[in-house]
């Protein structure tokens, strides 16, 4: 049936976890940013905010626990995005 | 299995979930477009990108994640409370996360009113003296943290939408995917403020 997809129920505590850890790494990208560390600062901005998206996309929109075939597909608009912008760069890199 | 009742009820659920999720890789590809464009733009004029983000409240733009990534954990919550069979509970997470999603917006008001006052918006005569990549950054801004503010209040109001289908017991233990899918949408809202925050806020 159905209905076995929606079997599984995420505990409330699995959330709260989820949520410190979020908010955890917000305060770090805040820190991070505020002592120089030059092109790192963008880098690690940004590696914590790509981590913070994967939390999200994991347990809060249940990838983990739904039909793999999501996931899949989420991965490939994520490849193709940055796909994208990896072509995008290559071309003001080196027209 | 005892589904004699729901004999004659035309659902799919994998299919309203499916056609949900095809929705939100449209707005990914929406947003991701306009970081693109920011990002080449950043690329081109890194000075005046972090001259012009020294203008941005860093603390308003704290305040403002902790408010979404808050209010996405309550959203993400109310799904395992009807799961629960617990309506009250259900109605009371939604309400929080529609509350905060409020929240979200006072502050946007204040952060974008005090941003006029000062006479940066976009075309503004004090701006139009600024550098270019200056005058880039604050239309990105705009146009940005704009048309995400719009998917806040798209947001609130399906929420609002499905908390009235919950008081109606339309949706139940057995028959939540409209609920999940307000639940997707509001994560994509936050999924992009993920985002947005170290691009425009962090830049030092």
């Amino acid at each position: 049936m159905e209905k076995e997809q929606h079997t599984h129920i995420v505990k409330y505590k699995t959330y709260v976890i989820v949520l410190i850890a979020l908010l955890f790494m917000t305060f770090a990208s805040v820190a991070i940013t505020s002592i120089n560390l030059g092109p790192y600062t963008v880098a690690g901005a940004l590696l914590l905010a790509s981590i913070k998206c994967v939390l999200v996309l994991l347990i809060f929109m249940h990838l983990k626990f739904d039909n793999k075939f999501y996931g899949i597909m989420v991965a490939s608009v994520f490849i193709l995005l940055a796909s994208v912008i990896f072509i995008t760069f290559l071309d003001y890199l080196y027209r | 299995m005892n589904n004699s009742a729901h004999i004659d009820e035309h659902r799919d659920d994998e299919g309203a979930k499916t056609g949900m999720w095809i929705f939100i890789f449209t707005e990914l590809l929406l947003f991701g477009g306009l970081f693109i464009v920011y990002s080449v733009y950043r690329y081109l004029n890194p000075a005046a990108f972090h001259l012009a983000a020294e203008e941005l409240d860093t603390f308003i733009g704290t305040v403002n994640t902790v408010i979404l990534l808050v209010s996405s954990m309550t959203i993400a919550m109310s799904i395992s409370a009807i799961q629960y069979k617990n309506k009250k509970l259900t109605l009371l997470l939604m309400g929080i996360t529609i509350f905060l999603a409020l929240v979200f917006m006072v502050n946007k008001y204040f952060e974008w009113s005090g941003k006029i006052a000062h006479g940066i918006y976009p075309g503004s005569p004090t701006l139009m003296e600024a550098s270019q990549g200056e005058i880039l950054f604050f239309g990105l801004y705009y146009a940005m943290t704009g048309l995400h503010a719009l998917h806040i209040v798209i947001g609130v109001a399906f929420i609002a939408y499905v908390m009235r289908m919950v008081v109606k017991d339309e949706v139940q233990h057995d028959n939540f995917t409209i609920l999940e899918n307000s639940g997707l949408y509001w994560h994509l809202v936050d999924l992009i403020w993920i985002f947005l925050f170290p691009l425009f806020y962090l830049i030092t």
